[in-house]
């Protein structure tokens, strides 16, 4: 993940508790979707940016994944995101943000 | 009279040491974790001279290979060696660092690029022998200096080392002791786009068939910027470019749009040359340095070269209707507006359908798209996927949505209509151009009648607004024998009916005088 | 319980997939606040 991009989630979980920030993703494959996940909850994988040895475990889901979208405005979605859905390879998405969730994320019910 | 493609140039610098000195995914991993594994393992993960050579995507880039035979080339590239391993190809050429540097040199006006004399002594020759370059840009080579003298200049004044197979070669001074616009970083950065743009100028009006005097108008399309603290953007690459290249006729200016710049470029030279006001237009772009092995961390990490090691550069030139080439049709233009959005189906609606609908075609009446052709050995490993792929899917996608095609078609449509990236990613060269030579050719020899290209732009890297930008044009058959035949058709209606009027008007006389 | 109503929301989008305006466009309705929305780009 995009370093200054760390910064902020970094920035947004001290300021309005991890509990409170739940970050969504737009990636374009899952092995992308997870490793952005990784970071976001366990820490940078890739030990550059500031979230190196940080395990905020936040709450993240990609767009695509049922359980925010059944959440989302249904018209809306469908306008922004659900072409996507025909390009995207949703099933590997889920099963990558799923892997990650269940190891990492800490304020999931 | 529609303005038409008279040719196009597409080169490729092999720049292997470029990518660990320069490329920004190392200079950053250089502050940010210099004792990581990445930059130790970097090095053996670059690909030496006769590897770039024969890579398939390479060669079809310089056309020695089509993309229909990429296609039936089984993913990964990199495992199966092209069987041609020419550095010269049909539209232009591979050049190798040593080389480059050189070309560098010749390029710099400002006494900025320094090379080591014993460099300059072995590799000389060997540039002055390259077909393109001639011999104004081989006089411009100075014998170089001490290798001391460079050691002191990166030491002690802030110049960026140029290096050749791990060995310090050469340097580039920062222009200016303060501006930040001029700093080292900076004038390499933009001193390595123009060279480049240079080569690709002379593949392009060489391959085009026009005289160097005969351009009068350069557009440089890339994605950097140069000027001092005053007008950091002030630019004029295109200029700066066409001097080297010896274009003397040639004023110009730059257009920029991040990776839909070459697309923007071409339409308004398209317009430039439709409207008369200058007969023959060359757009232009050179490489980055920036983005050099930008995935190189998931290429290392997965045991793969790191691929992007190559400058890319590519020039088209328009001119005025010649009856035979193909033309570009301004009237079939896809607009990205300020409200379109962002969403994936608006902005290609807004780029492939959109157009389409206004001028009564389906999607099938294009022929091939040409999206972003982004070679997928370098992006799937990093996670964005097989980029051309993705857009051939929305386009069927929306082909389907609109009932230009049922939906158990839409893999035959994407092979069909669709293209294998093959281009380098160099942020703005990937993006629709690539194609515009193999279509010249497709069109002229009568196997596709109708190509679109299509430019999309990240302009949030900028942050100056949130938008997303693109932009499309046709290109098709030269149309002017029939728009003549078809004028030539109704003329002689009209002298017919003239006929049958006089002759009725005499009768009408002849009556009324009896 | 939901995941997203009341919560602030870091959109992280990708141009070659869902861009952030569009995650954001979508999660405004769930009842989220999105605190920022970035698009990453690998090419």
């Amino acid at each position: 993940m995009d370093l200054e991009n760390q910064k902020r989630v970094l920035g947004f979980a001290e300021q309005y508790g991890p509990e409170n920030v739940v970050v969504l993703l737009g990636a374009a494959e899952g092995e992308a979707s997870g490793l952005a996940a990784e970071t976001v909850t366990a820490g940078d994988p890739t030990f550059s940016g500031p979230l190196t040895g940080v395990s905020l475990g936040l709450t993240v889901f990609h767009v695509c994944e049922p359980q925010v979208k059944e959440e989302f405005d249904q018209a809306v979605y469908e306008e922004q995101v659900g072409m996507m859905e025909m390009v995207l390879d949703v099933d590997d998405i889920v099963s990558e943000m799923t892997s990650i969730r269940d190891e990492f994320c800490k304020y999931l019910g | 009279m529609k303005s038409v493609i008279k040719g196009a140039g597409y080169i490729l610098c092999h720049v292997p040491d470029m990518v660990l000195h320069n490329g920004t995914t190392q200079t950053t991993e250089m502050i940010v974790n210099p004792e990581g594994e990445y930059l130790k393992a970097l090095p053996s993960h670059l690909r030496s001279w006769e590897d770039v050579l024969e890579y398939w995507p390479n060669q079809v880039y310089i056309g020695n290979k089509t993309p229909d035979e990429l296609a039936a080339v089984p993913q990964p590239f990199y495992t199966t060696p092209c069987d041609v391993k020419e550095r010269y190809g049909h539209f232009g050429q591979m050049m190798p660092q040593e080389e480059f540097t050189l070309l560098m040199q010749a390029s710099d006006v400002f006494d900025l690029v320094w090379l080591d004399k014993n460099f300059v002594a072995q590799y000389k020759e060997q540039f002055a022998a390259n077909p393109m370059i001639d011999e104004t840009i081989v006089a411009r080579i100075k014998d170089g200096i001490e290798i001391s003298e460079i050691e002191r200049l990166v030491k002690e004044e802030h110049s960026e080392g140029l290096y050749h197979n791990g060995t310090l070669v050469g340097c580039v001074k920062r222009a200016h002791d303060i501006d930040v616009n001029l700093s080292a970083h900076v004038m390499l950065e933009n001193i390595v786009s123009k060279a480049s743009s240079v080569l690709a100028l002379i593949a392009g009006v060489q391959n085009a068939g026009y005289q160097k005097a005969d351009i009068e108008y350069v557009i440089d399309c890339c994605e950097e910027a140069c000027g001092d603290m005053n007008q950091r953007g002030g630019c004029n690459f295109a200029k700066a470019a066409a001097e080297i290249a010896g274009l003397v006729s040639a004023s110009g200016s730059d257009s920029r749009g991040f990776c839909a710049g070459p697309a923007h470029a071409l339409v308004e030279a398209a317009a430039l040359v439709e409207a008369g006001a200058y007969k023959t237009v060359a757009v232009t772009a050179g490489g980055c340095t920036a983005k050099l092995g930008m995935n190189g961390k998931d290429h290392v990490k997965k045991g793969m070269p790191a691929f992007e090691d190559m400058l890319g550069g590519f020039c088209v030139v328009i001119g005025e209707n010649d009856g035979v080439s193909p033309e570009i049709n301004l009237e079939i233009l896809g607009r990205h507006t300020v409200g379109t959005g962002s969403a994936p189906q608006n902005v290609i609606s807004s780029l492939v359908t959109d157009p389409l609908d206004r001028n009564g075609l389906k999607v099938t009446d294009v022929d091939k798209f040409s999206p972003e052709m982004q070679n997928p050995d370098i992006t799937k490993p990093a996670g964005a996927g097989d980029v051309p792929q993705a857009n051939y899917k929305m386009i069927a996608a929306l082909a389907v949505k609109r009932g230009d095609i049922p939906k158990a078609d839409m893999p035959a449509f994407i092979k069909d209509h669709g293209l294998t990236g093959w281009a380098p990613t160099q942020g703005h060269i990937p993006s629709g151009v690539p194609y515009i030579g193999f279509a010249r050719e497709d069109i002229m020899a009568g196997k596709i009648k109708r190509a679109m290209i299509i430019g999309k732009g990240s302009l949030f890297l900028g942050r100056m607004t949130n938008l997303f930008d693109g932009i499309s044009f046709i290109i098709q058959a030269n149309s002017s024998a029939e728009a003549a035949a078809a004028a030539g058709v109704s003329e002689e209606e009209v002298k017919s009916m003239i006929a049958k009027a006089m002759k009725e008007f005499a009768a009408t006389l002849l009556a009324q005088a009896e | 319980m939901s995941i997203l109503a009341g919560k602030k929301v870091v959109a992280i989008g990708d141009r070659d997939g869902i861009p952030g305006p569009a995650i954001e466009a979508c999660a405004v309705t769930a009842g989220a606040e999105v605190v920022f929305s970035s698009t990453e780009c690998f090419v």
